[in-house]
């Protein structure tokens, strides 16, 4: 909402400053987004009388001017315009000023070798409008030496954000009434003559939609001539940021701006028999003002005559039925449209409008007679005529409202304790009524106030919220007591652990491109797809964390990385029940590319492989207290995974906690990337939680009495056998004595049979109160070959 | 026999030995079992007590002085090829060393961890919430029925589905749903905050369509605009580590709330870089918007199935990766989602800056 000051000063008796009305509006709830000051932009012009005019002597469309400034000396200036002569009034931009139009800072120069000490401007230099023909020529006594914005008499113009709750304050009067409550000046009443008119209105004007529009009432002007609007209410207009049309658009607009009421002038040649409201019928079309065609539907309300529809009711005229230079008669409506229908009808067309901004946040309802006497007015007054009786069909809502108050709520929700005179004068002042029980009656023009807690708001923004004292939260005693989950603790520290294990943690989209999330989406029953995404890259929402971070390594990849570690911690969207969405934390890394660079001491580079992110998924997986002991290596990593060489980490069977590997050169492709990717997805939500409550004391531990001792079991079997397999069984071969068992040689080739492998195994045994005696490692040893025998290994010998 | 010249021959030649193998046989040649002082050692028994009286401690003294050279000689070749060694040994340390990598925490999951640590020493738990809602929960609880112009407000991403009770599917445009969650799930008193990621169909230089926000909601009895002032320059001066933080409350309006507030904090433009603190009215200093928060509407607390007349209380919204811009001195939202390493390594955090009331929760540059 635009406006200037002195159309403020319309409705406002104020000696206030620009610089105080608008830290008012502010402190009152009306943002101001910013306040134009004409006379800042113009700062370095001035009023400049040419006192001689010289043909330059190097260029023939130029002249070297001498011009008083009212300094007293005399400016020498090279000026470009026909229309520069001796005696010219004008304005000079002296050096330093900046122009307007062009935003460019003038400095004293020399144009073709003559000395140029500044710039007589053109209209449109100066961004007063599009004369470039010359320069600006004032009349004759404007006084020399004067800064040219106080001559125009520069007014300024405040851009102020009006809440969707406050439709009153979408027109001047409106703004000028809570500035006044805020006790920055007298609100004007609004002068207005009502004209009873000389005949009948002519037209039948009626509502058959009496829901969406139950009242609507009109009058017809005849006689009329529709020029240009005067000058002052073209400058209000401009103010405002609207173009001027006609003097009859003009007016409308006017009392629109002026006072939040919106209405509509119809061109009467072009109306045939009667208008009245009515439900659109499906399919109608309607061509708007906009000059874009609307298809209605029977949920819209319009404005119509027996031939057709002239207006979508409340958002937009017709452009059959529009004012025109040649409209003599015209049909002036002033009606109440329901705001629900109004907002409802405005989406469906996709079309915003001045009116529909109004009426779907609810005009005043006890307004429509006095916006018509206004619009009667000043038509009278600016295009002449002859006005014909009102005709009201329908009767607006009432909006009559008693909200039960009382004065200790201010200090009770506002905290802010507030006299009770001082919040009977604030309400009285912005036009609340009330009883001697402080029950509060509501002006028609407040929709948005239903409650006591709106009164508070009424009487606390007009106080001064600012002036609130703030006042501590009760504390409960001691220290702060733990408050985080055990998911928000595991998601802590997961994160950290994951960082410092080398891993960068990004964020990304939670939406991809759909054929991306299709490629991760596998057995979540669908993915969640935007209906209205902003763009074809954002649709899907992400069924895994890797897609995102892949997208993000190829743009590493594409701008000289050679190396990556990604991660991201984050939700992933499936399918819940009752049609909600199931949203899973998880934690997916990429390591793709380099892991180490070549060097000096190492050689090649080497790339990550799939042991890599299996490291990665047992230590994290470790840090989020799983029982990696316990786990599984299976396969069905995804058909995203390489297939030979990927895995799952399970508990147990079913559940499983991580996938893990070198991603399918498909995906790799159709990411674009051309470097090997392993990858590691962590189901968080699949981690079983530590049971009980939680307790601090380890369990008992005594450091075994006698040294470990090892020993080395070298074993031939199937090339297929999983070596994990084999691992864990001599693991458990003897639990009383063998502590640890680590793979140390995987060897295939010269001396092993073709279809078998050679596994090297150093077991550690731990001796409990004396030590081993030949005999009793040969027992244990005979154990392990024992039970490694099962899976079909023999000893090397 | 002359021992005293045997002596001076055998140290000569001690003397003399350039390694530790000459010297050796030179030990074998004097002081071995055949060797020759040892030979005359063998003498000393055959000799007559007087002899022995006077050549005894001649042949003692010859054996001692013999053994001694041979003793320093051997310290003083093993220094000297241990010296030849090292000196072969000699590396260039000016190479560089095995490099580990070094990863880093996002500064979005930083600050959450930041308000996370402030927030409950004033008593604040932190709760959760779909970010995939429905219509109910995202708008109507929260007083923005369906017709309302504020649904305007919100550029909303729909999904074309609807839940099983018929309500349409939706992006949360913002944290507040989890107010209605939270207060349905546990009831009052509540002292939540609420972060995550909030999603509006808008993209501009400052605008990202997926962005994340943290909501605050005290419910109680008592609670007025006055707690809401103390709780948000509480946490501001906590999070930027500032005490002259000034706040200015403006009225504004959210269906949610009411009254609203609009927050400005004051700030001076400092290298460039907005910095917060001081009065947006002083000299050189401005006034910046930084949250929406209000008392919560009566409508929202009877959605979230509490008695309004008993319970009430003030709600509060803000914006993370903008907070986390204002600390930590980044210019581009964009580049927050972007996922490029130098970013990251450059603005992330070492995974051991964990923040804590009693070192600051701030990281330090």
């Amino acid at each position: 909402m635009k406006f200037s000051l002195s159309w403020l000063k319309d409705h406002l008796d104020t000696t206030a400053s620009a610089e105080e009305i608008a830290a008012t509006l502010n402190a009152i709830g009306l943002e101001v987004e910013g306040v134009e000051n004409p006379a800042e932009k113009l700062a370095g012009f001035r009023i400049a009388k040419v006192l001689t005019a010289e043909r330059h002597p190097n260029a023939d469309k130029l002249q070297v001017l001498s011009v008083d400034t009212g300094d007293g000396q005399p400016l020498q200036v090279v000026c470009g315009a026909p229309n520069a002569r001796a005696g010219l009034m004008g304005v000079l931009g002296l050096p330093g000023a900046v122009v307007p139009a062009g935003g460019f800072e003038l400095k004293k120069s020399a144009i073709r070798g003559v000395e140029s000490n500044g710039m007589m401007c053109s209209s449109r230099e100066l961004d007063l409008g599009d004369d470039h023909a010359g320069i600006i020529e004032l009349p004759a006594d404007a006084p020399v030496g004067m800064a040219f914005a106080d001559y125009q008499g520069a007014d300024p113009v405040f851009d102020v954000a009006i809440t969707p709750n406050r439709p009153d304050c979408m027109g001047v009067y409106g703004i000028a009434r809570d500035l006044a409550a805020a006790g920055l000046g007298t609100l004007k009443p609004i002068a207005v003559q009502s004209v009873n008119g000389s005949f009948d209105c002519p037209t039948e004007i009626r509502t058959d939609d009496p829901e969406g529009c139950p009242a609507f009432y009109g009058r017809v002007i005849r006689g009329v001539s529709n020029g240009a609007s005067p000058e002052w209410m073209q400058a209000r207009l401009k103010s405002a940021g609207q173009r001027p049309i006609s003097a009859l658009v003009d007016i409308t607009n006017y009392v629109m701006l002026s006072f939040g009421r919106p209405a509509h002038a119809y061109d009467l040649a072009q109306l045939t028999g009667a208008i009245f409201a009515r439900r659109a019928q499906d399919g109608e079309h309607v061509l708007a003002l906009n000059g874009k065609e609307y298809a209605l539907d029977a949920g819209m309300t319009v404005i119509a005559d027996e031939a057709g529809v002239h207006d979508i009711a409340g958002i937009m005229g017709g452009e059959h039925s529009g004012c025109s230079e040649t409209t003599t008669d015209v049909l002036l409506e002033v009606a109440y449209f329901d705001p629900v229908r109004i907002g409802d009808t405005g989406r469906k067309l996709n079309l915003t409008s001045d009116a529909r901004q109004r009426f779907e946040r609810g005009v005043d309802p006890a307004f429509l007679d006095k916006g018509l006497d206004l619009l009667t007015q000043l038509i009278l007054e600016i295009c002449g005529g002859e006005v014909s009786r009102v005709v009201r069909a329908g009767t607006p809502p009432s909006g009559a409202k008693v909200v039960p108050y009382h004065p200790s709520l201010a200090l009770q929700l506002g905290g802010v304790a507030i006299a009770d005179e001082a919040q009977k004068a604030t309400l009285a002042a912005l036009g609340f009524g009330m009883d001697a029980r402080w029950n509060v009656i509501v002006p028609s023009w407040r929709p948005d106030v239903d409650g006591a807690a709106d009164i508070v708001e009424e009487v606390v923004r007009i106080h001064g919220i600012d002036n609130v004292e703030s006042v501590p939260l009760p504390r409960t005693d001691g220290v702060a007591r733990p408050t985080a989950t055990p998911s928000q603790k595991l998601e802590r520290r997961l994160r950290r652990a994951a960082a410092a294990r080398g891993l960068n943690e990004a964020v990304t989209w939670s939406f991809l491109p759909e054929a991306e999330a299709e490629a991760f989406a596998e057995g979540n029953g669908g993915l969640w797809v935007l209906a209205n995404p902003i763009s074809e890259d954002m649709k899907a929402m992400r069924p895994s964390l890797l897609p995102g971070l892949l997208a993000a390594s190829r743009r590493n990849l594409d701008r000289g990385a050679s190396g990556l570690r990604l991660f991201e911690l984050g939700r992933r969207y499936l399918r819940g029940d009752k049609g909600h969405s199931d949203e899973r934390l998880t934690l997916g890394a990429v390591l793709a590319g380099e892991k180490t660079p070549r060097g000096w001491a190492s050689g090649k580079a080497q790339v990550f492989d799939a042991y890599d992110a299996k490291a990665e998924a047992l230590a994290l997986l470790a840090e989020a207290g799983a029982p990696v002991d316990n786990l599984q290596v299976m396969a069905e990593a995804g058909a995203q995974f390489h297939p030979g060489q990927s895995a799952t980490l399970r508990l147990g069977p079913k559940t499983v906690l991580a996938r893990f590997g070198m991603l399918h050169p498909a995906i790799l492709k159709a990411f674009d990337i051309d470097v090997p990717v392993a990858a590691v997805e962590l189901f968080l939500d699949a981690i079983p939680a530590k049971r009980g409550a939680p307790t601090f004391a380890r369990a008992a531990y005594a450091t075994p009495p006698l040294q470990a001792v090892t020993r080395d079991f070298a074993f031939l079997v199937d090339a297929a056998l999983p070596a994990g397999d084999l691992v864990r069984t001599v693991r458990g071969a003897d639990k009383a004595n063998v502590v640890a068992a680590r793979l140390f040689d995987d060897f295939r080739g010269q001396g092993v049979p073709d279809g078998q492998k050679s596994l090297a195994i150093e077991v550690t045994l731990q001796p409990g109160e004396k030590s081993y005696d030949e005999a009793e490692l040969k027992a244990i040893a005979e154990k392990i070959t024992a039970a490694a025998a099962k899976l079909g290994a023999v000893l090397r010998g | 026999m002359d021992y005293a010249a045997t002596g001076e021959q055998a140290l000569a030649r001690i003397a003399a030995a350039t390694d530790l193998d000459s010297l050796e046989k030179l030990r074998v040649e004097f002081l071995g079992k055949q060797g020759s002082i040892s030979g005359l050692l063998k003498t000393l028994g055959a000799m007559s007590p007087d002899e022995r009286q006077t050549t005894g401690p001649k042949i003692h003294a010859l054996r001692e002085s013999v053994t001694e050279a041979l003793t320093a000689r051997k310290a003083g070749l093993e220094q000297a090829a241990l010296d030849a060694r090292l000196a072969a040994e000699n590396i260039d340390l000016s190479l560089p060393a095995p490099e580990a990598p070094r990863g880093s925490i996002h500064p979005v999951s930083q600050v959450l961890d930041e308000l996370a640590e402030i927030f409950a020493d004033m008593g604040f738990a932190v709760a959760t919430g779909p970010e995939i809602e429905d219509d109910w929960h995202n708008f109507t609880a929260l007083n923005i029925p369906e017709s309302h112009p504020a649904r305007a407000m919100h550029d909303t991403f729909y999904f074309p589905d609807k839940d099983a009770e018929g309500r349409a599917m939706l992006l949360r445009t913002h944290t507040s749903p989890v107010q209605i969650r939270s207060m349905l799930r546990d009831g009052a008193p509540i002292r939540i905050i609420a972060p995550g990621r909030v999603y509006r169909s808008d993209s501009d230089a400052t605008h990202t369509p997926m962005f994340h926000q943290v909501e605050g909601l005290v419910i109680d009895k008592g609670i007025h605009l006055g707690h809401l002032k103390w709780t948000l320059e509480t946490f501001l001066k906590a999070f930027f580590e500032r005490d002259d933080i000034v706040l200015r409350l403006r009225p504004s309006y959210f269906p949610f709330t009411e009254p609203s507030v609009e927050v400005d904090v004051g700030f001076a433009i400092q290298n460039g870089k907005r910095v917060l603190g001081g009065s947006g009215d002083a000299p050189g200093h401005g006034w910046m918007e930084l949250l929406g928060s209000g008392m919560v509407n009566r409508k929202v607390i009877a959605a979230g199935g509490l008695d309004p007349d008993e319970w009430q209380g003030f709600a509060f919204g803000i914006g993370v990766d903008r907070i986390a811009m204002l600390k930590y001195g980044m210019d581009d939202l964009r580049a927050f989602f972007d996922g490029d390493v130098r970013w990251l390594q450059h603005y992330g955090f070492s995974p051991l800056d964990v923040p804590t009331l009693s070192a600051g929760v701030g990281a330090a540059a």
